[in-house]
Formats: structure tokens, C-alpha cells, sequence
């Protein structure tokens, strides 16, 4: 039995310690905002955050949390009341499949809880990780400039103004 | 003692004071050279130019003198020494922050002297023990390229030395103590390939500077113990002579490919400070990487790997017995794609065990790949592999790499490894 806690809610599992925490949070806990895309770290699409550093649920063994705290973009808001971050993805039209966004949006929340002045480097290099084959990129990072402003900072050498 | 004797003393103490630091301040003085108007970059031969620019790759100039997110050229990457950090300085030919006031007699004594052009020392983190003996030609050809390269108005951070070193007329000291260079002549009995590499290697390519261990004031070591490993940015540059912990032979071959395309199938992917190493010399003149591939894998022959490569070990029952922790990470962080039969692994990698790192004296490389991973740089292709520094703790990364050495390593055990992954994450880049 594995004990952890997502979205502010303990849980507890009955999986091998070296199941990725991707698995668990899809097929036992029902969260599906977090994607398979490779399996191999390399695309991003299952980013969640635990503790407030975005992590590759594909390649987090979950005996392996310990009692660091997962955070899914379901801990974000909801259909009905979506947080800031949600709201600037929306507001900005980031998603064309949507595939990516879910770990676009946690790499974002991460980055914001770290700090919400971060430079324009600063914001492309921490959303590097997560790749996006539809090509949004531009309108995803619009949508980071936006959320940096809503909690009430902002990028501070923006390329693009927040209007 | 009387009065007067001890008068007398202190006399002769001041004066022996005063002609000190007269002497010393004559060895240190180095007079400014006269700024130029920045030469017009269409006046430069094309070709010159081109033959400059390869030789910039070699050198792999703009490691140093780009910071992260930086323009080329423009400084500002960070060289962390125990006596404090030194930034890389701009060398676009801005007139202001760069260097486009320099004449060739100025660029030229920098490079081979250390000297700026307004006569201060420059500290030894800019490698001209190495550069002492590049040739008049190649000083050309670096200086057209340079010059011809756009200019960008930056001035990087200030430099944050510990007192007194932030008094550069010290640095003539450093200077008369290790500052001796020895002309670079061919060898006859060596091949036109083996004499350029070396020519290559031991210049501008300043392969020393990280693969050969430092004395207390910094200076590299020579002679029996060049190449014989060394500390860069948090990670450690193994032995790359007689005493290389590679599992298999560094052949020709394979160090070229290993240079062109940072991976060499017999071994492992470059890593750390040796990635924007290999990217510089992906874009070099594929004959002179090829001699640089001669003359180091002519340094390397005496390797064990050159006389037997030895059968790899897969202890994986022992392993799991010893590290039972560090073997449920590994299966959930890492065998989705090291484990035989993995996707990886079918699509080419080099097996695990094949890593230099896991045969090398000490945990750091093996741990630092775990916590940064490899990531190419946005311009280019290369290997990848996704950092865990993020998702491990030093004791979780510990277990893992406790496990693999198990499994994989034909060393010593490594010791108080959680305490080095602390370490690593502090110093590492």
C-alpha cells in the first residue's frame, strides 16, 4: 500500500512502489488532465507538480514521493470555477488539441509559485521541457505572460506586451 | 639591539620594501595599447574569416564568452574558481563593452600574453597559458572573425574575486610562477594528422584546462600528470591518457564520431561541460576534429580498454539484493528506456555499463546526468535525457546510483554518496 496526496486529499494505493506516478493518477485515482504522450520524459504531456516542482509523472516511481504533495491540474480549478493560470490558457486560446496543456500548465504554476517576475528567458527556458506538435507555443506563452500578470506580476522584458 | 641600530633596521627595511615593490611593479607593468577606430567588417578576406571561424569552434570560445540566453560573443558565462567567480567578457567588436577598439597587436597580446588592451592582467580562467603558442597566422584569422561579428553593446557581470585578488597587478605573480610557455614543434616520427591535432589540442582547443587536475593557485599540471582528470562546473572531466576508466577503446573512430555527433555507440553520450564542447565541434572543419580524434586516441593507447576491452558486467540479482531502493527507482525512473530491449536501447543508445561514468574513481558524472540530464541546445540535434532534480532527493538519487555501480561498475565502491548528490546539485551546471 502506498500512501500519497493529490490535490490536497490523501489517498492510498495498492501498486508496486516503482509504478509510474502517471499510472496511478490516471487508472487509480481517475485524474486524466495529466496525458501519456512518450513514456520517456521527453514531451512533457504528463507534468504534474509535486511539491511546487513540475515533474514527469511518467518517470516518478511512486514509492518515490514520500510525502511530497502532488498537484494535478484538477487541483487547479475547475470547468465551472477555473484558476488563474487555467483562465490565461482560455483566455488566450492556447490550445489547439490540447493534448499538451495539462503539463504546459502545471510547468506555468510551477514556474509562478517560484516567481511572478520571472524574465522572458526565464519563462522559455522553464516551459522548454514541454513540447506542443500543434504548435502554440506562441499563444501558450502568451497565456504565462498573462497568468504572471493576474497574480499580480508580470514578465519583466516581455517580448510581447499583456493586453 | 640601540636605538640607532634599530633606526638603522627599519631603514633598510623600508628601503628593501620600497625596491620590492618597485621591482614588482616593474614586472607587472604592461602599458596600454592604443585604441583604433573599429575596423569596417567588409575589409576582412571572406575566407579569413571562415578559416576564423572554425577555429573559434575548435576553441570553443563562446562557451565562455556567452552567458545562458546571451548573444554569442558578448560574456557574461560565469567561470566559478575557488578564489572567487570570473565572467567571460564580451569580445563583439562593440566599441564601448567589446573589443572593437583593439588593434591586432592588442587582440594579439591578450590572447597570448593575458594582458588587456588597456594593460591589465587578465586572470587565468581565460586560458592564454594555452594560446601562448597559436600561431601569427591563426591570430589573424580569429581576430577577422571576431571582428566581423555583430556588435552587441554589454557588459557583463562584474567579476567577484576574494581580497586581494580582485588587485590584478597580482596576477603577474601567478604569471612568473606558471606562465611558461614551451613551443609546440612537430614531431617528424608522428603523422600530419597527429601533429596538427596536437597543434589543435594543446592551443586553442585547451583540452587540459578541464581534463588535467590543478594545483592550490589553480595552475594545471603538466608533464606526467596532464590529462590525468580535472573538476569543470560541478562535474568531473575524467582521465583522457594511460589512465582512461573507459570500458572500450577510444579509437580513432570513435572519437570522431563522438566529437561530430556527441555519441559515441561504444561508449556514452557527452555530458555537462563537454556538451557545448561537442556542438563547437560538430560545426568545426570535420578534418581537424578527425586530427584532434588522432592525437587523443594516440594519448589514450596505453588505456586498459586499448590493450583488452573487458567483458561488462550485469550483476542485477546482487544489485537488487544489495539496493533493494535504489533498484525500484531504477525500475520506475530509468528502465523505461536503459533497460535491454528498452526503446532506447532499440533505437541505438549505448548500454549502461558502456558509461564512462560508472567506471570512473568517483560518483560525480553519474550522479550530475541523473540530476541535469542532457538537453541539446535549442540550434542543434543531440542525444537526450530528461534531468531528475526535480523528482529525486539526494537520498533517492543516491540509491540509484549506489545500484547501478552495483550492477554495472568494475571500480571500488563509492562512498557517502548522498552527501556528494548535495553537493553536486550546489556546484553543478
Amino acid at each position: 500500500m502506498i500512501d500519497l496526496t493529490v490535490n490536497g486529499a490523501a489517498a492510498r494505493v495498492d501498486v508496486d512502489p516503482a509504478t509510474p506516478l502517471l499510472y496511478v493518477l490516471r487508472e487509480d485515482l481517475h485524474l486524466h488532465a495529466a496525458k501519456f504522450g512518450c513514456g520517456l520524459g521527453q514531451c512533457g504531456a504528463c507534468t504534474v507538480l509535486v511539491d511546487d516542482r513540475p515533474v514527469f509523472s511518467c518517470l516518478m516511481p511512486v514509492g518515490a514521493l514520500g510525502t511530497r504533495k502532488v498537484t494535478t491540474v484538477e487541483g487547479l480549478g475547475t470547468a465551472a470555477r477555473p484558476g488563474d493560470v487555467q483562465r490565461a490558457f482560455l483566455h488566450e486560446q492556447a490550445a489547439q488539441c490540447g493534448y499538451c496543456i495539462p503539463g504546459m500548465i502545471a510547468r506555468a504554476e510551477s514556474l509562478l509559485r517560484k516567481t511572478t517576475t520571472p524574465t522572458e528567458d526565464e519563462m522559455r527556458t522553464a516551459m522548454a521541457p514541454s513540447l506542443c506538435r500543434c504548435g502554440t507555443h506562441k499563444r501558450i506563452l502568451r497565456a504565462v505572460r498573462r497568468a504572471a500578470v493576474m497574480r499580480g506580476g508580470g514578465v519583466v522584458d516581455a517580448a510581447e506586451p499583456v493586453t | 639591539m640601540s636605538r640607532s641600530g634599530i633606526t638603522r633596521t627599519v631603514i633598510w627595511a623600508a628601503i628593501a620594501l620600497c625596491v620590492g615593490v618597485l621591482v614588482f611593479a616593474i614586472i607587472a607593468y604592461r602599458p596600454a595599447i592604443a585604441a583604433v577606430t573599429r575596423p569596417d567588417p567588409r575589409l576582412f578576406d571572406a575566407a579569413l574569416v571562415a578559416r576564423g571561424a572554425n577555429l573559434a569552434r575548435l576553441g570553443n570560445c563562446v562557451s565562455c564568452h556567452q552567458s545562458a540566453g546571451g548573444r554569442p560573443y558578448a560574456g557574461g558565462y560565469p567561470v566559478k574558481t575557488p578564489f572567487g567567480t570570473v565572467y567571460g567578457s564580451n569580445i563583439t567588436p562593440d566599441p564601448a563593452t567589446g573589443i572593437g577598439k583593439w588593434s591586432p597587436a592588442a587582440f594579439n597580446r591578450a590572447i597570448r600574453e593575458g594582458v588587456g588592451r588597456d594593460g591589465s592582467h587578465l586572470y587565468p580562467a581565460f586560458p592564454y597559458t594555452h594560446y601562448a603558442t597559436v600561431t601569427d597566422s591563426d591570430l589573424g584569422a580569429l581576430y577577422a572573425f571576431l571582428m566581423t561579428r555583430p556588435a552587441v553593446h554589454a557588459v557583463p557581470p562584474a567579476n567577484t574575486m576574494i581580497p586581494p585578488l580582485g588587485f590584478r597587478p597580482l596576477l603577474a605573480g601567478w604569471k612568473l610562477l606558471f606562465f611558461r610557455p614551451q613551443p609546440i614543434a612537430s614531431d617528424p616520427r608522428q603523422s600530419a594528422a597527429w601533429n596538427r591535432g596536437r597543434y589543435i589540442a594543446e592551443t586553442l582547443a585547451h583540452c587540459t584546462a578541464c581534463h588535467s587536475p590543478r594545483g592550490l593557485l589553480q595552475q594545471e599540471k603538466r608533464g606526467a600528470e596532464a590529462y590525468d582528470g580535472g573538476w569543470s562546473g560541478g562535474w568531473y572531466a575524467p582521465p583522457i591518457n594511460a589512465r582512461s576508466p573507459a570500458v572500450r577503446a577510444w579509437t580513432v573512430d570513435r572519437l570522431d564520431a563522438y566529437f561530430r555527433t556527441g555519441l559515441s555507440t561504444a561508449h556514452a553520450a557527452a555530458a555537462g561541460p563537454m556538451g557545448p564542447v561537442k556542438y563547437n565541434l560538430a560545426r568545426a572543419a570535420p578534418a581537424d576534429v578527425r586530427a584532434l580524434a588522432t592525437y587523443y586516441a594516440w594519448q589514450m593507447r596505453n588505456a586498459p580498454a586499448a590493450r583488452v576491452e573487458p567483458p561488462l558486467p550485469d550483476r542485477r540479482a546482487l544489485a537488487l539484493q544489495r539496493h533493494p531502493d535504489g533498484a525500484r527507482l531504477y525500475e520506475g525512473a530509468c528502465a523505461v528506456c536503459h533497460e535491454p530491449g528498452a526503446a532506447m536501447m532499440v533505437a541505438g543508445r549505448p548500454a549502461l555499463p558502456l558509461g564512462t561514468p560508472l567506471h570512473e574513481d568517483n560518483p560525480r558524472d553519474t550522479i550530475q546526468i541523473i540530476l541535469k540530464g542532457l538537453r541539446p541546445p535549442v540550434s542543434a540535434r543531440g542525444p537526450y535525457m530528461p534531468a531528475y532534480a526535480d523528482a529525486l532527493d539526494d537520498r533517492q538519487v543516491a540509491e540509484i546510483v549506489a545500484y547501478l555501480q552495483a550492477r554495472h561498475g568494475t571500480g571500488p565502491a563509492w562512498k557517502d554518496l548522498e552527501k556528494d548528490v548535495a553537493k553536486a546539485r550546489e556546484e553543478g551546471e
